[in-house]
């Protein structure tokens, strides 16, 4: 069983991505409605993979993220980004803090599928 | 997938409902994080749209999101215009998610996109601002700052503000109390401009937060305020002296503000299904009691079971009480979506007027708060478009210069009342009469009483305005307002003064879920009468019963009260007893009696809906659960009245001709 956690401040794309991990099968998914919540579940339980927003409240998944890989006992866990934000310095900024993939919405789930069972090595 | 359409509107709904609240914030005075918030819900639109599918919204959302975008970094000023070129455009966009939750076609939304998009060209778009670099802010902090954080940033440099990189370590199983407050004394000192979690040089089972801040406050100033937290000077103020504090550096929590859960309201009814099978077994339970009670030998036991009852009675009636409690909203929902309709058709239609508001916390079911906006607004357009008078004619009046509207909601027993009312010219009873003649809605030299008159306006057909203007003259009439807060069980009043105002009372039950009833019997069968349509009932011998203009009426009161024989509707065979029951539905002038052979019980019952077959039999309102698993049917009031009055109709033009 693999661990995922998800952060997105709304709740419908929160469900819609957890739906999409739970048709892969093997994933254990967990939920963040906020920068912060996610800083409070991290600790609870090893995970495989973060999946993120950018734009959200209080922390954005920028600082999350910076402070995902800049912890000795989180950097190794892969980070996607999920976006509408598609412009290059976006990208960039997003993939030079050490992200595995930077996805736009809207994205096919296929897509999302390859991604997620690449980062997961499944 | 599991995630339906519904989480979507569900959130869409939302989205838009927080947006329009910002807006009106805004309108009373700008403020970054508010306008933030604008850009992030249509943010968050776009993207959940996306991912659902819904192309048309996407494209509005994206457009109006650069919009916002321009506005939120600065590059476009944040003017009235703007802010209800944006209201505008939320509306829109609302009613396509009704389309979609409707499952309707969408409207076409390119030529609304093009409408931004020269909006956007039209007004100035300043250049880009100035670098961030040099002013010795560190990449790790640089390079994580959202667009906007940096043009926070940005904005905090220009106005002279000081720079300061506040750290500070909390638990890590605890942070947010601790972080929040010393959030919110930072904001007291200026802007909180991004907040990063740090955990290099921070020990297991703690976190760091920088801070970053920006503040025309001095370092002391900022040091007395942080506590044990560090303080890095970035830059320090160019201004000597600190300004005092604005307003606009508004306070806002970044604690969610309330403490709830949202449940679909399909949720609460299986609860109350439930109940309502467990009053049944209750009933059971009192059955048993009674056949205990008429044997020997059991009298202790009688006591018990009588006693677990009356427990199981009033424990019942509790939990019905909580669930029916969930189901309410207070007013302020409505009233919020009202103001803003209220602000936008006075400004279209050039008027001034001030709200008032009462009765905010009036409380009613959910599901009625959204079937009544729509004849509320109807109301209110009116009001505005041909109640309220041009500011020169008010002048000449003596009124006030501003006219108003007000709003008031206040619980009356079972039932609640919305006011609606506005100070302008009222209704002219002369002129809708004489106009109701002219389409021979009413025979010449008919004498009617005010009230009647009054009720003339709903009437299809009749408009007592000439000229149809852009405000009203969409939508719904007010026979479509009559008929929906009829259809669910409720009645409008009017009183209105000529010259001086027109007020409209709308009595509405408090739910719809758990209704009082009257079981009738008609023949062999039984039925249900929602207590709430009923104004009396009385003993009709039948003898008694005489026949006018071809229709039966039973004298009251000095007065003809028209009968109908709900057996002759379903083609029953009424009994021969030579008396029955009359049952006063209606109110005012479009009062009739029910007659039926008789009245059983009251009762409380939940209205299920009619399968398929029985759906569009004309009298029919729904099926109930009376007990001993018997189903009765509900009688649709309103359409049975509807069904008396069209062949009153009918029988009178026939006579006048």
């Amino acid at each position: 069983m693999k661990s995922v956690l998800v952060v997105d401040d709304s709740s419908a794309t929160r469900s819609l991505i957890t739906s999409m991990l739970e048709d892969i099968g093997g994933i254990d998914v967990f939920e963040a409605s906020s920068g912060f919540e996610a800083l409070k579940i991290l600790p609870r339980q090893p995970f495989d993979l973060v999946v993120t927003d950018i734009n959200m409240p209080d922390i954005n998944g920028f600082e999350l993220v910076s402070f995902v890989k800049n912890n000795e006992k989180y950097k190794n866990i892969p980070v996607i980004f999920i976006s509408t934000e598609r412009n290059e310095g976006e990208i960039n900024k997003g993939m030079s803090l050490g992200a595995f993939a930077y996805i736009t919405k809207p994205f096919n789930t296929e897509e999302f599928h390859g991604i997620v069972k690449k980062a997961l090595s499944l | 997938m599991k995630t339906s359409k519904k989480d979507f509107i569900v959130e869409a709904e939302e989205i838009i409902e927080s947006v329009n609240n910002s807006l009106l914030d805004l309108q009373g005075g700008f403020n970054p994080e508010t306008l933030n918030s604008v850009f992030r819900g249509i943010h968050t639109l776009k993207g959940l749209s996306g991912l659902f599918g819904l192309k048309g919204i996407t494209d509005l959302s994206h457009t109006l999101e650069s919009l916002l975008d321009d506005l939120r970094l600065g590059r476009l000023e944040l003017t009235d215009d703007v802010i209800n070129f944006v209201f505008s455009n939320i509306d829109i966009l609302k009613n396509i998610i009704s389309q979609v939750s409707e499952e309707k076609q969408i409207d076409d939304v390119s030529d609304t996109i093009k409408e931004i998009e020269s909006f956007r060209k039209a007004s100035d778009t300043k250049s880009k601002d100035i670098s961030l670099e040099g002013f010795g802010i560190s990449p790790s902090i640089l390079n994580v700052l959202s667009n906007y954080e940096e043009h926070r940033l940005e904005t905090n440099i220009k106005e002279g503000n000081g720079l300061y990189l506040i750290k500070a370590i909390f638990n890590l199983t605890e942070f947010a109390p601790g972080l929040e407050a010393l959030n919110s004394n930072l904001k007291s000192l200026g802007e909180l401009i991004a907040t990063l979690p740090i955990s290099e040089g921070i020990s297991e089972g703690s976190i760091g937060f920088k801070l970053l801040l920006g503040s025309p406050m001095n370092t002391d100033d900022i040091k007395s305020k942080v506590g044990t937290a560090d303080v890095e000077v970035i830059s320090q103020p160019k201004k000597a002296e600190p300004s005092p504090l604005t307003s606009k550096l508004k306070e806002v929590s970044l604690k969610s503000s309330t403490n709830t859960v949202r449940v679909d309201i399909e949720k609460l009814d299986r609860i109350l299904d439930t109940i309502s099978e467990l009053v049944l077994a209750k009933g059971a339970v009192i059955r048993i009691g009674q056949e205990l009670a008429e044997s020997v030998g059991f009298i202790s036991l009688t006591l018990d079971v009588h006693k677990i009852s009356q427990t199981l009675d009033r424990k019942l009636a509790e939990l019905q009480e909580y669930v029916l409690d969930l189901r309410m909203v207070p007013f302020s929902q409505i009233f919020t979506r009202l103001v803003q309709v209220i602000r936008r058709y006075s400004r279209e239609a050039g008027k001034e007027i001030d709200i008032e508001i009462y009765g905010e916390d009036t409380k009613i079911d959910k599901q009625l708060a959204e079937e009544i906006i729509d004849p509320l607004i109807h109301l209110i357009r009116n009001a505005i478009d041909h109640g309220i008078e041009p500011k020169d004619k008010r002048l000449m009046l003596g009124k006030k210069e501003r006219g108003a509207v007000t709003l008031k909601a206040f619980p009356e027993g079972n039932k609640v009342v919305i006011m609606v009312q506005d100070d302008g010219a009222g209704l002219d009873t002369d002129k809708i009469l004489r106009k109701a003649i002219e389409r021979q809605m009413v025979p010449e030299n008919q004498m009617l009483e005010r009230k009647e008159i009054f009720d003339l306006i709903f009437v299809p057909g009749l408009s007592t305005k000439t000229e149809v203007s852009e405000v009203s003259g969409r939508g719904v009439g007010m026979d479509i307002v009559k008929e929906k807060i009829t259809s669910l069980g409720g009645f409008v009043d009017i009183e209105s003064e000529h010259g001086k105002g027109t007020t409209f009372n709308l009595t509405l039950p408090i739910t719809l879920a758990i209704i009082k009833a009257l079981i009738i019997q008609v023949a062999s069968d039984r039925f249900a009468v929602p207590l709430t349509s009923v104004a009396e009932t009385f003993f009709v011998e039948r003898e008694k019963i005489q026949t006018i203009e071809g229709r039966e009426v039973i004298e009251r009161r000095g007065e003809m009260l028209p009968l109908l024989r709900v057996a002759d509707v379903f083609k029953l065979e009424e009994s021969p007893n030579d008396e029955c029951f009359a049952i006063v539905v209606g109110f005012g002038s479009r009062r009739i009696g029910l007659l039926v052979d008789n009245l059983l019980d009251q009762t409380e019952v939940v209205i299920r809906p009619l399968g398929e077959c029985l759906k569009n039999i004309r009298g029919l309102g729904g099926a109930a659960e009376i007990g001993r698993h018997e189903i009765v049917l509900v009688l649709d009031v309103e359409n049975m009245m509807e069904e008396a009055f069209t062949r009153k109709k009918v029988s009178r033009a026939a006579f006048n001709a």
